[in-house]
């Protein structure tokens, strides 16, 4: 057996497209690398309250399958860690990949996940996955669910690592007042740790393997407020992305669920919702529809209402496009049942005045100029690409469209495939999508990993006998 | 730096904003830079030639083109109103060069291909001069005095074709302020509309409108208002003038602001009295 077929994949993005390809592929009996860089694995899905039409609580329908993940014999889980390189293997259609493992600072294998670290780091910073509505520490993981638990320094922000630097690089003096050696500031987080497990020295170390193919899921991101000035984007804090409520609105979220306004958290009495921000908008570079948020806004209003029972909600669209199973009755659901507030029409400029924000925009329907006034705005910004998604893009040579998507082979009949024999594609990678059609996608992926190793398998049997 | 700008004031510096090109003259003389008023000017036509899909219009912007082109220097402009309509039109005629050649077959002082860079003063400062030259300038700083910066529509949109700052977000009026030793106040308004010409036909929309500038500015604490347009200048002034129940913010041109800080005085316009209010 020295000529046995490579039938191990790589799955790039571990939120819920390349969580599902792994799975599949794992559980057909074949080995998956899968890797993140984030340090721990779900993606945004992990960071959604509920999800629509059904109204499950993301967390709650997501976490067996992180955790399962994070058990599983076939898969290899690299998280806080890239793809440095990829190249074709001589001889054979397989891929040699090189993954950075970043120095966490933390000896996982010493780590038993407590949190005592996390609870005695004396400092915050802003959380990127609470999209600034809650702090983390600079020891942290994602969430309490987060898997795998373990938790990482934010070397950029520790005041230990910082002093210890400074002092090696003699931007510090080396030594005190005293005449002793300086020592670097802080380090709560290893005086506190039971095993033993902080490790001042960890260095990025290199994983180099070989692979059989390859299934690209880096997501998507959002297109960011500070690009839409006239809606006050980055400049009001009661002004959100969609993400930004989705935490608010979380149970596991920095308010436990509260709708609190970021600037003095009080309960907002009237939530303004605005579609289109950023996408449908040639000018701003981005045409396409993100085809999300018509869904999601009608949730979050809706589930604005489910905790504000006497407050209200209106909604400011160009059309509401609900084509998917159940989605046009739920979107219905939210006018009647929730009472939130349908206007027809784009929204021209949000500012502040007097503890509240204005909001400037038009009636198509009844042809009027509307000022409304509400405590909290909700942009729904458009998907983009991932900023860095060059780089998996690059690593591989694979295509993209004008704005930025990776391209699949044929868009009707190869939706998951690319140019490359083995290397596949799932998720909003592609282009804005929800989850149902993600996970449908990345099982559609996987179906592709499993069709190519089950025919080499058959090959290397034939040409053996 | 002793840059070299051809120099068309339009009609509103030459009477009723005469403070205005007084000031701006007197500002570039004390940075050195070098203002050459055309010879033979017209009117920029103010919106009209903008206001109807008819190349014919665009008589009068384009003979000041043509006017400017034979000086090989850029074009500076102070009047936010002739920048929008001199740099509209050069660029209208620069990419539609058969409306360009039906146009020039009327012209009596040879024609108008394309070229001509028109600038505003406030693009000059920032990008020629620079803030730290401005600063350095500086004789009586401004002592954290609290000036709202209000740009209105003119001078910053279509940003497309205007091209001076982000026209939702802009900063350069804030920047030159803020070199200045001013206390920026930024306010929700700095980018809206205060009515334009509609002062003529429809007041009270003008008054409205002005007046939630006004007003907005007021409440975010300004002392005093800045703009590089004649018509917002006038239109701000009169909107309170009309209103009369509340004290007045002075509605002055950047140039104002600069001439004060600059130590002279004589152009410092309505700035002298709000100094004298501190």
């Amino acid at each position: 057996m020295t000529n046995a077929p490579n039938t191990t994949a790589l799955v790039i993005g571990a939120g819920i497209a390349g969580i599902q390809a792994s799975l599949d592929i794992a559980n057909s009996g074949y080995p998956v690398v899968l890797v993140e860089r984030e340090p721990s694995i779900g993606g945004h899905m992990a960071q959604l309250s509920e999800t629509f039409p059904t109204l499950d609580c993301s967390q709650c329908i997501l976490t067996p399958r992180t955790v399962e993940v994070g058990r599983h014999e076939n898969i290899r889980l690299c998280t806080y860690s890239d793809v440095e390189s990829i190249r074709p293997v001589d001889g054979t259609s397989d891929f040699a990949v090189r993954i950075r493992r970043r120095a966490s600072y933390v000896d996982w294998q010493k780590c038993t996940g407590c949190g005592v670290c996390q609870e005695k780091c004396p400092f915050k910073v802003p959380s990127l996955f609470e999209r600034g509505m809650g702090a983390r520490k600079l020891v942290y993981t994602l969430s309490p669910q987060a898997v795998p638990n373990k938790p990482v320094i934010d070397a950029s922000n520790c005041r230990y690592l910082q002093s210890k630097w400074d002092i090696a690089a003699g931007r510090a003096p080396a030594v005190d007042k005293q005449g002793r050696p300086s020592v670097p500031k802080c380090g709560a987080c290893a005086k506190f740790c039971p095993t033993g497990a902080i490790d001042w020295d960890q260095q990025d170390a290199f994983v180099d393997l070989h692979v059989g193919a390859i299934v690209v899921a880096t997501g998507y991101d959002l297109f960011p407020l500070t690009r839409l000035p006239e809606y006050g984007g980055g400049l009001w804090p009661d002004v959100l992305d969609g993400l930004a409520f989705e935490r608010l609105l979380a149970a596991s979220g920095p308010t436990a669920g509260k709708v609190k306004r970021p600037s003095d958290g009080a309960e907002p009495r009237h939530v303004v919702f605005v579609q289109c921000c950023g996408s449908r908008d040639p000018q701003r570079g981005v045409p396409h529809c993100s085809k999300i948020c018509c869904m999601y806004v009608a949730k979050q209003a809706m589930l604005y209402k489910h905790r504000v029972h006497d407050g209200s909600a209106t909604v400011f669209y160009i059309d509401v496009r609900a084509g998917g199973k159940g989605y046009e009755e739920f979107v219905t659901r939210a006018q009647e049942e929730d009472g939130v507030v349908y206007l027809r029409g784009k929204v021209s400029k949000i500012y502040p005045d007097d503890g509240h924000l204005v909001i400037k925009g038009v009636d198509t329907l009844s042809q009027k100029v509307v000022d409304l006034r509400a405590d909290m705005v909700v942009l729904a910004t458009a998907a983009i690409p991932q900023s860095d998604s060059g780089t998996v893009r690059d690593l591989l040579g694979l295509e993209c469209d004008a704005g930025g998507f990776l391209s699949a082979r044929d868009d009707e009949l190869a939706p998951v495939e690319t140019g490359i024999p083995g290397v596949y594609l799932a998720g909003t990678v592609l282009g804005p999508k929800d989850i149902p059609e993600t996970v449908a996608q990345a099982s559609g992926a996987a179906a592709k990993v499993l069709a190519r190793f089950r025919q080499r398998l058959l090959e290397a049997a034939g040409a053996a006998a | 730096m002793a840059a070299s700008y051809s120099y068309f004031p339009g009609c509103t510096l030459s009477t009723t904003a005469r403070g205005y090109d007084e000031s701006g003259r007197a500002i570039c003389e004390a940075l050195g830079i070098r203002l050459e008023e055309l010879k033979e000017w017209n009117c920029c036509g103010a919106t009209f030639p903008l206001s109807v899909e008819n190349v014919m219009d665009m008589v009068g912007p384009a003979r000041v083109l043509i006017a400017a082109k034979d000086k090989e220097a850029d074009l500076a402009t102070l009047c936010a109103v002739c920048f929008h309509v001199l740099r509209r039109t050069e660029r209208y005629l620069s990419t539609h060069g058969e409306a360009a050649d039906r146009l020039n077959q009327f012209l009596d002082k040879g024609h108008y291909a394309s070229g001509l860079r028109v600038r505003h003063l406030l693009g000059i400062l920032r990008d020629d001069v620079g803030w730290e030259a401005v600063s350095a300038r500086v004789s009586s700083p401004l002592g954290g005095m609290k000036i709202a910066p209000y740009y209105g529509c003119m001078l910053l949109r279509p940003q497309i074709e205007i091209d001076l700052d982000d026209s939702e977000g802009p900063s350069v009026l804030g920047e030159l302020l803020a070199a200045l030793g001013a206390e920026v106040v930024p306010f929700p308004h700095a980018t809206e509309c205060c009515g334009s010409f509609l002062v003529v036909q429809e007041p009270d929309a003008t008054q409205s409108l002005s007046t939630s500038v006004v007003e907005s500015a007021r409440r975010a604490g300004a002392a005093l208002l800045v703009t590089a347009c004649p018509l917002c200048q006038y239109n701000l002034d009169r909107a309170q003038t009309t209103a009369g129940s509340k004290p007045k913010i002075p509605v002055v041109y950047f140039t104002q602001v600069m001439a004060a800080a600059f130590g002279l005085a004589e152009h410092a316009g309505e700035l002298r009295l709000a100094e004298a209010q501190r």
